[in-house]
């Protein structure tokens, strides 16, 4: 061949029209795959390897959490107990909450958004993949800084909402309040980058065809959660500064005597603490959602039900906070309000139950395990939702405030409402994420030792509240009469660790000798099951093109797909924010160890700052140039 | 899984301007999570303001920095305006001229806020008055100096081989954030500065 004849192919970029079928895979792949070795590892933009790591470290702060847990029912099972002291016992019981609310379940609702919705909306990478590499660095840190702190007796001890004044300068010298308020900073940042990067993939990412009524309701749920975070994570970020620099630069924003207000910090963590419960539970119901539609062996009930509840749920969560704050001698107009608009935010999640409960009802389930976890969050999370009402109600949280019947309430609504719909999706995504199945025997085994264990750990807290055991004390004397029920909760709590440990055997012994999934092992009806388990690199060899709600039930012989993507260079399809039109095809970052490098000055600057302002001064130009290094161009083709 | 191919897009271009592009949005959802941060800010001023009955508890900021920063802060809007639509024509000559003369207003600006800090009335560790002053003024600074190098970092690109292509649509959404820039100061000017005079 000529040079001639040549040259003006030179030019043209390869498309996946140019090459054959059986060469496309391997080729993309090489496009879309990350390099070996340390430098590659930390460069990845792959969302699946990130969002595989979230999930990963997600899990790992759950153990580090449970096992505070751990000691602190060891602690409780008797009466005037010595096995941990006061200031022992008030760290643990803060790095619990601390670790379960901010490092485990705002993070892991995202970290399987991370790793799913782009799978599921029919693209190859999620938005700005160089942020999301980023915000799980910045996470990480965030987390280890905490635990290490902790480590050397230098743990949080105020609380997971650190409420001042007794987490201010003058009740807790030291650096203890400090190192808690930055790991707020760091882990809101992560929740805040990968908050916009969903918002974004769900809008402009999605595969040709998907409009606004084929989102998968998972992908629905994700999205409206990504805008919880948006506008409730501002809060504590303002809050935590506000915190910060009452602690190190003197200011006096939570100091009465100088014109400040303690409850100014209960109105700005509240008016995040809220939607916070929402921000992990809507995760939950988006797991819940794809389950069941599966199980069921039918679309789910209610499509439109289920998104306007979903709105609903976030516009609502914006108007409770104040239900925290009703012993804070509120006006009695106010707190009618809040007992009003925390009865309302039950209508749209009951709406939600009973379409899957009507889903289930229509279908022909078939229970295996990531159904019977959905059935288990049914009944935990329905009783911690009328325990809610009860505590809406001014009267009764009055007098069970500060008990354990709050602990018993928000225990049944978060592990009901999170967490066993999170293993349900384990077991549901393992195929996956990893292309074997977990073994059914040990699951069914898991799920009763989870459900038997959760529920004799966690109901008798009911009773030890309404007897007026108040939460967050190392011990209590004897003759309270709170010793029977605190042990039969901590025998529970023995099982329940059991059925973890049951967990993360499966999970070990299914990655080594589970079951080959394939593509599609349960059948399902969303578009990550339309590519291998687990997933190459890029995702799909070629874009699908969405006709259907359930795309993958309605095409049963073949795929509708699109062409005309380039090849060696990693490209996206860009679509219209409603009617998913095709509109450009725009470039994808490639792998860079920026984010990385950025990652650390952010967070030397970060923790440079418990100790002086100066490290703000110092070391903010530091990370600028770190920055911008990352967001210079590394070739022209970047700018095509 | 089998596929069939029902549609082609080898034509479709690679960038665009505005909100059919993905950095648009994400930079829309910026300025939304960081309006957040402003509104609820002032909602603490505002808070703190009604809790006390003497306020403000000092001396009221002056006027002259802060009116001249709000005059100049909305006069950049016209070349802002005006470097958006250069690139979206892929004006290079033009965007270039623009950037130079939106750098020079935001270095600027820059210096009218070091002389906003100068002369407030009250230290930020007297009393909470002056620890609002001083934080709110600093948030707000942060996200000028932000975009101030951000610009600069821009103009510079523009000048350089990569300033071709998608580059125009970095300079559109850099123009775009400059408004969010301006647009969170109108009220954080009134409260801060016409609030305690009230």
């Amino acid at each position: 061949m000529s040079e001639t004849a040549l040259r003006p192919h030179e030019n043209k970029e390869t498309l996946d029209t140019d090459v054959t079928d059986g060469e496309l895979p391997a080729r993309l792949a090489a496009t879309w795959g990350t390099a070996g070795g340390l430098i590659g590892a930390l460069s990845t933009v792959d969302h699946k390897l990130i969002g595989r790591r979230y999930i990963v470290t997600g899990f790992f702060f759950l153990v580090l959490g449970g096992l505070a847990a751990v000691a602190m029912r060891l602690q409780l099972a008797r009466p005037e107990n010595s096995l941990i002291g006061p200031d022992l016992y008030n760290q643990i019981f803060t790095m619990h909450g601390t670790t379960m609310m901010f490092l485990f379940g705002v993070p892991i609702g995202e970290a399987i958004a991370v790793y799913l919705v782009p799978l599921m909306v029919g693209t190859r990478n999620i938005a700005f993949p160089r942020l999301n590499a980023f915000s799980y660095y910045v996470y990480l840190f965030g987390g280890l800084m905490i635990w290490i702190a902790f480590a050397l007796n230098v743990g949080a001890d105020n609380g997971w909402f650190s409420y001042v004044p007794l987490a201010g300068p003058e009740f807790s010298p030291g650096k203890r309040a400090d190192f808690w308020a930055q790991m707020v900073t760091f882990t809101e940042v992560a929740a805040l980058a990968v908050a916009v990067e969903i918002v974004v993939t769900v809008l402009k990412l999605r595969a040709p065809g998907m409009t606004l009524d084929r989102i998968p309701l998972f992908v629905w749920a994700m999205f409206v959660n990504a805008f919880l975070i948006i506008f409730a994570m501002p809060a504590v970020m303002l809050a935590s500064s506000l915190l910060i620099l009452d602690r190190l630069l003197d200011t006096h924003f939570f100091n009465q005597a100088e014109g400040g207000d303690p409850l100014l910090w209960q109105h700005l963590f509240w008016f995040f603490g809220h939607p916070e419960v929402y921000i992990i539970f809507l995760p939950g119901t988006a797991f819940v959602s794809a389950i069941i539609a599966t199980f069921a062996r039918r679309p789910v009930f209610g499509y439109p039900a289920i998104v306007l509840s979903l709105i609903a749920t976030g516009f609502l969560s914006f108007g409770l906070w104040v239900h925290h704050m009703f012993t804070t001698g509120l006006p009695q107009l106010g707190a009618t309000f809040f007992t009003a608009s925390s009865m309302m935010i039950a209508i749209p999640t009951g709406i939600q139950i009973f379409c899957w409960i009507a889903t289930l009802w229509d279908g022909r389930p078939v229970y295996r395990t990531p159904l019977l976890f959905v059935l288990g969050f049914f009944f935990i999370f329905v009783a911690g939702g009328l325990s809610g009402i009860m505590l809406a109600s001014v009267p009764i949280d009055t007098q069970v405030h500060d008990t354990y019947f709050v602990v018993a309430h928000f225990h049944y609504v978060l592990i009901g409402g999170a967490v066993f719909p999170l293993l349900g999706a384990i077991y549901y995504w393992f195929p996956k994420f990893t292309g074997r199945m977990m073994s059914e025997r040990l699951g069914r085994w898991h799920f009763w030792l989870a459900i038997i264990g959760f529920n004799v750990a966690f109901f008798p807290m009911h009773l030890a509240g309404l007897r007026g055991m108040p939460r967050r004390v190392y011990t209590y004397p004897a003759e309270m009469g709170w010793d029977g029920l605190n042990l039969v909760s901590t025998l529970g709590a023995t099982l329940f660790v059991a059925s973890f440990l049951l967990f993360l055997f499966n999970v070990a012994a299914s990655l080594r000798d589970g079951e080959i999934a394939g593509d599609n092992p349960w059948d399902a009806s969303s578009l990550e099951w339309a590519t291998a388990s687990p997933p190459p690199p890029h995702n799909f060899d070629r874009i699908p093109f969405v006709t259907s709600r359930e795309p993958l039930w309605a095409e049963r012989q073949a795929l509708p797909v699109v062409s005309g993507l380039a090849v060696d260079k990693r490209e996206v399809v860009i679509t219209t924010a409603t009617r998913a039109l095709p509109d450009l095809k725009e470039s994808s970052p490639d792998p860079t160890i920026w984010p990385f490098v950025s990652a650390i000055a952010v967070g030397a600057v970060f923790i440079g700052s418990i100790f002086t302002p100066w490290a703000v001064a110092w070391g903010a130009p530091l990370a600028a140039f770190v920055i911008i290094a990352w967001f210079w161009p590394k070739s022209i083709e970047e700018d095509k | 899984m089998d596929h069939r191919v029902v549609r082609d897009l080898s034509d479709l271009p690679n960038y665009a301007f505005g909100p059919r592009m993905t950095m648009w949005w994400g930079t829309l959802a910026f300025c939304v999570l960081e309006g957040t941060g402003f509104a609820l800010a002032l909602g603490g001023y505002l808070y703190l303001a009604f809790l006390n009955r003497d306020w403000p508890l000092g001396p009221p900021p002056p006027l002259f920095w802060s009116g001249l920063f709000t005059l100049v802060s909305l006069a950049s809007l016209v070349p802002n305006y005006l470097v958006e639509a250069a690139a979206r024509e892929e004006n290079l000559f033009k965007v270039r001229i623009l950037l130079v003369i939106m750098s020079g207003i935001g270095v600027l600006l820059a210096g009218l806020r070091f002389m906003e800090f100068a002369v407030l009335p009250v230290r930020w560790d007297f009393n909470a008055y002056g620890s609002l002053l001083w934080t709110i003024l600093g948030l707000h600074a942060v996200h000028l100096v932000t975009d101030v190098v951000d610009t600069v970092v821009v103009t510079v690109l523009m000048f350089t081989r990569h300033g071709f292509g998608r580059r125009f649509s970095d300079v559109e959404d850099n123009a775009f954030y400059w408004y969010f820039v301006v647009i969170s100061w109108l009220p954080t000017y009134v409260v801060l500065y016409w609030v305690s005079q009230l």
